[in-house]
């Protein structure tokens, strides 16, 4: 249930933030250089982290919990026990590739 | 149903969903989440993979096209299962046909605006005008 309403809140961020975020930055990066830094100020200032960070853990959120539909769609993994370690594993699994992500990107800045 | 319905399982059921239609973009909506498995990945772990994040490092990955050309594809694919998405969302909770048909057609416009300006962006980078 909280899975279910997770995937929906989650796609519908990615969708309106997320895209919104991804359309400014290939504008600024098409504008050049000076429109590109006021784009990257922005994302490192602390707003912008948290916003980013945020979809990062929306985008593999809705990703696992997609895949969780995708199997439920076929009409496997009805089984209450398997269906809720299923959930529990998608909280998980996106709270993890969060961490990876941005202990990578981090890695990557430094 | 009675004796004599000779209709199928599926056209009893048809149109009776919160959209009244819709088994198409059901499909499609499962289709582009299929692919944005692939893209989705594909675009954060290119932004981990890449050495930096600058101006100049950013342009030129995407100017090749392994940069391009998954990149465009990304843009298309995320916005229509975006507008799909958010029309679910919407037929789910907004029930007024009025309001229903505004926001839907809201989502859309803004969703095929805003994906116009992103692979304009994105062409202008891939073919150097934007250096």
């Amino acid at each position: 249930m909280l899975v279910s309403i997770l995937h929906r809140i989650t796609g519908s961020g990615l969708s309106v933030v997320g895209l919104a975020v991804l359309t400014w930055w290939l504008w600024a990066l098409a504008d050049g250089p000076d429109a590109y830094q006021d784009f990257a100020g922005h994302a490192q200032s602390w707003y912008g982290l948290v916003v980013l960070v945020g979809l990062t853990w929306a985008f593999w959120q809705h990703l696992l919990s997609g895949i969780r539909h995708l199997v439920m769609d076929i009409g496997a993994g009805f089984e209450l026990r398997i269906n809720k370690l299923f959930a529990v594993l998608t909280i998980a699994g996106g709270l993890f590739l969060t961490a990876l992500t941005w202990f990578l990107i981090m890695g990557v800045n430094q | 149903m009675s004796a004599q319905d000779l209709s199928t399982p599926l056209g009893r059921v048809r149109a009776l969903g919160s959209a009244h239609h819709g088994g198409g973009h059901w499909l499609r909506e499962r289709l582009t989440s299929a692919a944005l498995l692939l893209l989705g990945t594909w675009f954060l772990a290119s932004l981990v993979l890449l050495p930096a994040l600058d101006h100049k490092t950013v342009a030129d990955w995407l100017k090749s096209p392994s940069g391009a050309v998954p990149m465009a594809l990304f843009v298309i694919i995320a916005f229509i299962h975006a507008i799909d998405g958010l029309k679910v969302v919407v037929d789910d909770y907004v029930h007024d046909a009025g309001n229903n048909a505004f926001l839907n057609g809201l989502i859309l416009f803004a969703g095929i605006g805003a994906a116009a300006l992103a692979l304009f962006s994105l062409a202008r980078v891939a073919f150097g005008a934007g250096a």
